[in-house]
């Protein structure tokens, strides 16, 4: 199963450091990379792969919502089709 | 491999326009439950009800957090209430009521729509039943919405259930006047109502409708009103084109949704329904986007071709994005529900008779108005027979959900709370209508409904 996760937030050192060292912790690969930087602010959208990934959904929401929070950033994930739905014909 | 600009546009979509999924309504058959004993009968209607939608909470909660998308409600309906309890022979029909309200309060759905009657070529003893335990049935219970559809294009109306609405309306005000009338906001009058509509408090299961279905109504006045600001002063050509894109997009979440709850609940998807249903919640207003298109207050003259340009292409949108589209599909105007309304009700620029030419050209009709507590029945009844003419002869559905607000007149608020919101009570005319209504029978079906 493929989902989107997004990181917005005030730029800061480390930030794609700890993203993916979280994700790879919990066997999450990522397929794809998206980063850039506004003024300040920081936007970062990753394709993952959840295959191989023991946790639930929920569970990984609320780590990486955790995270986020700890940084003071907004991380979510969602699954992918929800954007191929909305933009896909 | 990743569109960025898409997946941005989609959460902020989410974050800051109001986009949501307005409710997932699985819809129940219950004529399988009807038995001649009453007690029975309800406790058949308890237990399938329970066992159909018992998890269909937790299952929108997961799709929810899978998606990231918030679904707003998760209710259920049911078969017509008159159906279902015909064979009990008893005149009270308030413990249907109550075992609806037992079981929507046991799968934790926060409405459960169904205690209904189809009355539109005459009355059946249960319908007549159902009727007058209508304005007890909802003061008793918190959940359960009614609603009675007393014409269609190919009966016609039966103005003794319009006239016999308007009395009822007044008791069920009457009954719940120490909540602001709350009884008469669960209520709906409908001519041409529909088998699968997803919203309360209208929504019930059609007999043509399969054993369980899921119906979707999604929600995006937000999502529109921030599209057209980025094309301000465009050609309504340019307007009506942006509105069906972004209704497109709106709608295709409504889909997904559908399909996953279907799969998940192992019940087949119905429809979805592609309204813009506002809330009272700044930025999520419909009255905002007419206003938006260069009115300067909703309510003004324009103000109905703004709406017809709005409903249609929003039909037109979301058609494409979804395999089943039904439901009521269009603009809601309901006054209590939409911020913009309230202003503009409140300043004096919307009136009722404006509304009632809104509802030609939009899905609901007359929704959430507060009128003065001292209408009489007869007044109520006539704003049911003029919105049941225009469903009529214009082959679409209308529905009227007034509230006479015992105790207050025009000037004073009504707050019901939540979704619901408040409404500043509008003026009716004082000229009586009271012979007009107390002559009864049946307005022939008109001649258009010969289509044989």
């Amino acid at each position: 199963m493929r989902a989107i996760v997004t990181v917005i937030g005030k730029d800061q050192v480390g930030i794609i450091a700890d993203v993916c060292t979280a994700l790879s912790n919990v066997s999450v690969n990522i397929l794809d990379i998206s980063q850039t930087i506004l003024q300040e602010y920081f936007t970062m959208i990753m394709l993952a792969d959840l295959s191989a990934c023991p946790l639930a959904f929920s569970e990984l929401g609320d780590q990486l919502s955790a995270l986020g929070k700890k940084r003071g950033l907004d991380i979510r994930i969602q699954r992918e089709d929800i954007f191929d739905a909305m933009h896909r014909i | 491999m990743l569109n960025r600009h898409d997946i941005l546009q989609t959460i902020e979509m989410i974050d800051r326009q109001h986009l949501d999924i307005r409710t997932i309504t699985l819809g129940i058959s219950l004529l399988d439950c009807a038995h001649p004993d009453t007690a029975t009968c309800c406790r058949r209607i308890f237990e399938k009800i329970s066992e159909k939608a018992g998890t269909l909470v937790e299952t929108g909660q997961a799709i929810e957090a899978e998606f990231g998308i918030p679904i707003v409600n998760k209710r259920v309906s049911v078969t017509p209430i008159a159906l279902v309890a015909a064979a009990c022979g008893t005149a009270d029909y308030t413990p249907f009521a109550l075992a609806l309200d037992k079981a929507a309060k046991e799968v934790g759905v926060n409405f459960i729509g169904g205690f209904s009657a189809l009355v539109h070529k005459g009355f059946t003893a249960s319908d007549r039943a159902l009727l007058s335990s209508i304005p007890q049935a909802l003061a008793e219970t918190e959940r359960v919405c009614a609603s009675v559809n007393v014409a269609t294009t190919r009966a016609g109306i039966n103005m003794d259930a319009v006239a016999q609405m308007g009395g009822l309306i007044r008791h069920a005000a009457e009954l719940t006047a120490s909540a602001g009338s709350m009884a008469c906001a669960k209520l709906v009058v409908f001519a041409n109502a529909v088998e699968d509509n997803p919203f309360m408090a209208g929504a019930f299961h059609g007999v043509g409708e399969a054993e369980c279905v899921i119906n979707v109504g999604v929600s995006g006045p937000g999502v529109i009103h921030s599209a057209l600001k980025a094309v301000p002063g465009a050609p309504f050509d340019v307007v009506a084109e942006t509105i069906k894109k972004t209704a497109f997009h709106v709608t295709r979440m409504g889909q997904l949704v559908a399909q996953e709850a279907s799969k998940r609940l192992g019940v087949p998807f119905g429809v979805v329904d592609l309204s813009l249903a506002p809330t009272p919640a700044i930025g999520d207003s419909v009255a905002r986007i007419l206003e938006e298109m260069g009115l300067e207050a909703c309510g003004t003259h324009g103000t109905t071709a703004a709406l017809a340009l709005l409903n249609d292409a929003v039909k037109k949108g979301g058609v494409m994005a979804s395999s089943h589209v039904g439901g009521l599909s269009g603009a809601f105007i309901p006054v209590s529900e939409d911020e913009g309304m309230i202003a503009a009700a409140r300043s004096g620029a919307l009136t009722l008779d404006k509304l009632e030419a809104m509802t030609c050209v939009c899905s609901v009709g007359l929704d959430m108005i507060a009128v003065p507590g001292d209408t009489p029945a007869e007044t109520i009844s006539a704003i049911i027979a003029d919105e049941a003419a225009i469903g009529v002869v214009n082959n679409k559905t209308t529905a009227v959900r007034i509230i006479p607000a015992i105790g207050k007149t025009v000037g004073d608020t009504v707050a019901f709370g939540g979704l619901l919101g408040s409404a500043p009570v509008m003026p009716v005319h004082a000229p009586e209508s009271t012979a007009f209504i107390r002559r009864g029978g049946r307005i022939p079906a008109p001649m258009h409904s010969l289509r044989n």
